[in-house]
């Protein structure tokens, strides 16, 4: 075994420990926050981080020991990284519209997640909606 | 694969199967329908971790295009989700 080949499983090895461990804590925030505001925060910033180091050590591993290569691993680490913040702001974005409403029958955990009224005017996307 | 490598794969394997457990129990538990939403959207990403683990211990390449496809769908089933409850309605 080379010298490149050992590096290399060094760190694989380390990006695949450091990508479960930050996928597991990103899903127990999930699952242990108070309220949807505060559980965002941990499924799409940890896990989101987790599964990008999980796909780059795969894209190390595939060209030194599988002698293949693919721009698969960076086109779906580029796609998540991109999408994350997205899907996040439509989840918040229709969480506040349905408590402002009262739709979701109970708050979550008895912690209100309304937003502050702005210094004037009012907040758009609450403007816009009927 | 070497010894150190496996052990990797199945500590991180661990894991992730551990992550998509709690993913679940915040799916079935709510309590708002925004919760089960971004539960849903956690589920996959974790899939697509999962699959890109099983490309490594099997060292075959056939499976990156269904962790593409799961990254799109999974994005476009929440951004479709979170319209409907905005607006009742997807493509207006």
């Amino acid at each position: 075994m080379s010298v490149m080949q050992l590096v290399a499983e060094y760190l694989i090895a380390a990006l695949l420990v450091l990508g479960g461990a930050f996928a597991l804590v990103g899903s127990w925030g999930l699952a242990k926050l108070p309220s949807l505001m505060t559980r965002l925060h941990g499924s799409t910033k940890a896990t989101t981080l987790g599964v990008g180091s999980c796909l780059i050590a795969s894209m190390i591993y595939f060209p030194v020991f599988a002698d293949t290569y693919s721009a698969h691993e960076l086109l779906i680490t580029l796609f998540l990284f991109i999408t994350a913040p997205v899907a996040a702001h439509m989840v918040a974005k229709a969480h506040l519209h349905r408590q402002r409403r009262g739709l979701d029958g109970e708050r979550a955990d008895d912690i209100p997640d309304e937003v502050p009224p702005p210094a004037q005017g009012g907040w758009a996307t609450f403007d816009g909606a009927r | 694969m070497t010894p150190l490598l496996s052990a990797a794969v199945v500590f991180a394997t661990g894991c992730l199967s551990l992550a998509i457990l709690l993913n679940l129990f915040r799916l079935f538990r709510g309590p708002t329908a925004a919760d089960r939403i971004l539960a849903l959207d956690t589920l996959v990403i974790n899939a697509i971790a999962v699959i890109v683990l099983f490309g490594i211990a099997y060292a075959t390449a056939a499976y990156f295009e269904a962790a593409l496809l799961l990254a799109m769908v999974g994005f476009l089933g929440t951004v479709a989700y979170c319209k409907f409850l905005l607006r009742g309605d997807i493509v207006e």
